[in-house]
C-alpha cells in the first residue's frame, strides 16, 4: 500500500493520524516512518510537517531511523526490573552484538526497551514483533533467537 | 456579572473571565510563563496557580473561569511554596549562565527566581547538554535554555501560519524542534523572529552582530554609514524604559553619531525611492493589462519590503513570484546605493564603505547575506543590529541616551519625507504608495483627510480599500474611472488568507501590502519585548506622529531623491535602477 492508499483508508481526518502511521510503519520493509513518507503524509492530510513529527515522536513505538526485521521489546516496567531485566538486555546485547536502540548488521533485528507489556506475571518478559515471551533467562533466550536466525537463513 | 473575592477585595466581572484577568482588574499581579496574553493559555507552566475556597487543589489561573461567589488567594503561603517548587524545577534543568545570557536582566524566569527569593535548587538536572542551533543568519536557538512553554510554537503556528516549531519526543525528551529536522536551515524557517519576540528566556534570540559593527568602526580604513529603519524610531526607547511610542529619532542619531559611525543615514531615504520604483511599476503594469491587454502581465501587485514575507511567498506560494514587485526592501536599495552613488560622490572605493543597518527585523539579517544583493559588486549591505542591539549597542558605549540631545540625520541619504515613516506599520507602504501614484496619475493630492487613510490603517488582520481614480492626466487617460482595490495583510497567517481568498476567485485586487510580522515592522521580530497589541498601536501613533509632524509628506517631494534621480539614476525602473535596485526571487518550494 502506498502513503496515499493508506490515508485514504483512513480519511484524511487529523484524528486518524496515528492509525496511519501506524501502517506507514509497517508497510515499510525497514520498519520506520521515512521522511518522504511524513511529507506525503503532510500533503494528503494537510498537517504541518512539524505536527506530524511532533506527534509521532511522541510515542515511542514510532521510530524514524531504519529498523530490523525483528524488533525485540524488553520490558523495562518494575516487576521485570526486578526480576532481573538488566540481564536479559546484557544477554541479547552480547548475543547480538548491539546495544539498546541499535540494529544488528544483517538488519534482522533491533533492540528496544519498552514500557509494560502487562504479562507481569511471567516476568522478566520481552516481545518480538508481534509475539509475546515470557519466565526469559539468557537459555532460554539464545534459543528463541537461534530459532529465528534459522528460520530466516533458509 | 459575578461577584467573587480576590484577597478578600470584592470584584465584580463578566462570566467567562479568568482569575488572571479578574485580578489584574484590581491590580494583582499573578505570575505566569507560558501564558501570552491574546496568543495562548495553555496551563501548563503552573507559575500561575491560585488557592480556590472549596477546592483543595491549587488552580491554573489563567484558565480558571470564575463563578459566583469565587473566593480566591493569590498569594498564600500555600500558593507561594508551591511556585517556589516549580521554579525549583524548572531552573534544575536549565543552565546557570545568567551573567554571559543574551537575555540577563530581560529573562522572565530570572525575573520570578529574583522575585521569589530562590536561593538554591534541591534538584538536580537530568537534560543532556544539547548542541546550539546556529545554523541560520538571524536565529540562535539554545534548546538548553528552552522552559518548553510553547510560546514559539504557537506564534509559529497560529500567527505566522509557518508551523516551523513544534515540540517533539516527550518527558525529560521533549524538546522544541524545526520540523523533521535539528536545525532552522534545514527546515523551512522565514526568520521571521516572532519566536525569538516572545521567548521568555534566552532561548531563541537573534544572532549577535555587535561585535563584527565595532571591529569596522575601530578600523581606520573603513568608512563606516548607517541606515536606520523607520519602524527603530518609534520602539528604541523602550530599551531605555521610555514609554512605548516616545519618538526618539534626535536622541537615536546622536547616539550613533557618539557610537562612531561615519554618517549616519536613514532607511527612509530609500523608503522614498521604493515608493518612485513600486510605484511606477504598480502603473506600468496597470498600464500593460488596461491599454495593451496583455495577458502575460502579473496582477495583484504584492509589495515586497518585507523580508519575512518574501521568505514566506518563495517557499510557499511560489507561483506568486511573477506577482511580487522586483524591488529590493528599502534596507538592500540603500547598500547599493551607498556602495555606488553615494561611494562616488565622497570618492570612495565601495570596497572601503561599511554598510550597517539598524532593523525591527532578524530576516533583515537573512536578507543582506542573500547572493541577489551583491549589486554594487561588493555586499550590498554588510551587518544588520536588531533594535535589541542597538539598544545594547548604545549601553555599552556608555552613552546615556535619555539626555541627549536630538541631532539631525547627515545628508543626502538621511533626508526623507513623511511617506517614508509610515513603511513601519501595516498599511503604510500602501498609504505611501497612493500618496504618490495618485498624484503622478491625476496631478491632485490623495482625496483622503491628512492623507491618511483609515480602512488601511489599524492591528486588523487583512483591510482593504477602494479608490476610484478621477480627473486623470493626459498620458494617464487609461485609468479614468477604474476604481483601484487595494489590501493589506500583516502576520503570514492572515497573508495566507488574504492569498487564499484570491485564489479561490472570491476576492480581486490591483495592489497588496504584505508584512510578515503583526502590525507591520514596529511588531517586528528584533524589536524589544515584549510586543503587546497595546505597544503595537502606541509605536504606530507614534509613526503617524511623526509623519504628520513633516513638511514633506509624499516620497516624490524629496529632494534628495529628485537629486539622485537627476544625478544618477535617471528615471524610475531605467537601466540603472533595473541593476541596482530591483531583484529576482527563486522557488524554494522543491524540497518541503
Amino acid at each position: 500500500m502506498t502513503t496515499k492508499e493508506i490515508v485514504k483508508k483512513y480519511g484524511n481526518k487529523r484524528e486518524n493520524l496515528l492509525q496511519i502511521l501506524h501502517d506507514v510503519q509497517n508497510q515499510n520493509p525497514n520498519n520506520y516512518i521515512c521522511k518522504e513518507a511524513i511529507y506525503e503524509l503532510s500533503k494528503e492530510m494537510d498537517i504541518p510537517v512539524s505536527g506530524i513529527k511532533g506527534t509521532a515522536s511522541f510515542y515511542t513505538m514510532f521510530s524514524f531511523t531504519p529498523r530490523g526485521k525483528y524488533i525485540i521489546r524488553v520490558c523495562e516496567s518494575p516487576p521485570c526490573h526486578i526480576l532481573g531485566a538488566q540481564t536479559i538486555f546484557e544477554a541479547i546485547e552480547s548475543k547480538l552484538g548491539i546495544k539498546v536502540g541499535e540494529t544488528t548488521d544483517d538488519g534482522l533485528f533491533t533492540l528496544e526497551g519498552t514500557s509494560c507489556l502487562g504479562i507481569c506475571g511471567v516476568a522478566p518478559a520481552m516481545m518480538i514483533n508481534d509475539e509475546a515471551y515470557g519466565n526469559l533467562n539468557e537459555k532460554k533466550i539464545c534459543k528463541i533467537l537461534d530459532q529465528i536466525q534459522e528460520r530466516e537463513r533458509k | 456579572m459575578l461577584n467573587i473575592t480576590v484577597n478578600n477585595t470584592q470584584v465584580e466581572v463578566s462570566e467567562d473571565t479568568t482569575i488572571l484577568d479578574a485580578a489584574k482588574k484590581i491590580g494583582i499581579k499573578i505570575p505566569t510563563l507560558c501564558y501570552l496574553d491574546g496568543l495562548q493559555s495553555p496551563g501548563s507552566c503552573r507559575m500561575c496557580i491560585v488557592e480556590v475556597e472549596g477546592i483543595k487543589a491549587l488552580q491554573p489561573s489563567c484558565v480558571t473561569k470564575v463563578s459566583e461567589g469565587m473566593k480566591i488567594y493569590t498569594n498564600t503561603k500555600k500558593v507561594r511554596d508551591a511556585r517556589k517548587i516549580i521554579l525549583e524545577l524548572l531552573l534544575s534543568d536549565h543552565p546557570w549562565e545568567c551573567n554571559t545570557c543574551d537575555r540577563n536582566q530581560s529573562c522572565e524566569l530570572q525575573k520570578l527566581a529574583d522575585e521569589y527569593g530562590i536561593k538554591e535548587v534541591r534538584f538536580p538536572p537530568v537534560r543532556e547538554r544539547m548542541p546550539l542551533d546556529e545554523s541560520t543568519p538571524g536565529i540562535i536557538r539554545d534548546p538548553n535554555k528552552c522552559i518548553l512553554c510553547r510560546r514559539c510554537v504557537s506564534v509559529c503556528h497560529e500567527v505566522q501560519g509557518v508551523d516551523t516549531l513544534a515540540p517533539r519526543a516527550r518527558g525529560f525528551d521533549t524538546i522544541i524542534a524545526p520540523g523533521q529536522f535539528d536545525t532552522l536551515a534545514e527546515a523551512v524557517c522565514v526568520q521571521c523572529g516572532q519566536c525569538a519576540a516572545v521567548c521568555p528566556v534566552g532561548a531563541i534570540s537573534e544572532k549577535d552582530d555587535i561585535d563584527r559593527v565595532w571591529e569596522a568602526i575601530d578600523d581606520p580604513n573603513k568608512f563606516v554609514v548607517v541606515q536606520t529603519a523607520p519602524a527603530i524610531r518609534a520602539a528604541l526607547g523602550e530599551c531605555f524604559d521610555l514609554e512605548p511610542g516616545t519618538l526618539i529619532k534626535g536622541k537615536m542619531t546622536a547616539a550613533l553619531k557618539r557610537l562612531g559611525f561615519d554618517k549616519v543615514f536613514d532607511t527612509n531615504f530609500t523608503a522614498d525611492l521604493t515608493i518612485m520604483e513600486e510605484g511606477t511599476e504598480l502603473l506600468t503594469r496597470l498600464k500593460k493589462a488596461l491599454v495593451d491587454k496583455d495577458k502575460n502581465v502579473a496582477l495583484p501587485m504584492f509589495t515586497s519590503c518585507s523580508p519575512g514575507w518574501i521568505n514566506y511567498m518563495e517557499s510557499f506560494y511560489p507561483e506568486l513570484i511573477p506577482n511580487v514587485s522586483t524591488c529590493k526592501s528599502p534596507q538592500q536599495m540603500f547598500g547599493a546605493v551607498a556602495k555606488t552613488y553615494y561611494a562616488d560622490k565622497i570618492s570612495k572605493k565601495k570596497e572601503d564603505i561599511v554598510v550597517v543597518s539598524i532593523m525591527p527585523c532578524t530576516a533583515k539579517k537573512f536578507e543582506c547575506n542573500r547572493d541577489e544583493m551583491n549589486d554594487s559588486g561588493v555586499k550590498d549591505v554588510d551587518y544588520v543590529l536588531t533594535t535589541r542591539e542597538l539598544g545594547k549597542f548604545i549601553k555599552q558605549a556608555g552613552i546615556d541616551f535619555v539626555n541627549l540631545p536630538d541631532e539631525e540625520m547627515d545628508a543626502p541619504l538621511g533626508i526623507s519625507t513623511g511617506a517614508a515613516d509610515i513603511f513601519a506599520n501595516t498599511g503604510g507602504v500602501m498609504e505611501a504608495a497612493l500618496r504618490t501614484a495618485y498624484e503622478i496619475v491625476t496631478g491632485k493630492e490623495l482625496p483622503f483627510k491628512g492623507l491618511r487613510i483609515a480602512p488601511v490603517e489599524g492591528l486588523k488582520g487583512v483591510k482593504e480599500a477602494s479608490l476610484k481614480i478621477e480627473g486623470t492626466t493626459k498620458d494617464w487617460r487609461f485609468l479614468e474611472g477604474v476604481t483601484l482595490n487595494v489590501a493589506v495583510a500583516h502576520g503570514l497567517g492572515n497573508a495566507k488568507k488574504l492569498i487564499e481568498s484570491i485564489k479561490s476567485g472570491k476576492k480581486s485586487y490591483h495592489f497588496i501590502e504584505i508584512m510578515a510580522c503583526p502590525g507591520g515592522c514596529i511588531g517586528g521580530g528584533g524589536q524589544p519585548r515584549m510586543t503587546t497589541d497595546e505597544v503595537r498601536q502606541a509605536r504606530i501613533n507614534a509613526i503617524y506622529k511623526e509623519d504628520e509632524g513633516r513638511k514633506l509628506r509624499k516620497s516624490h517631494e524629496n529632494p534628495a531623491i529628485k537629486q539622485i534621480y537627476e544625478e544618477f539614476l535617471e528615471k524610475p525602473l531605467g537601466g540603472k535602477s533595473h541593476h541596482l535596485l530591483h531583484t529576482t526571487y527563486t522557488n524554494k518550494k522543491e524540497g518541503i
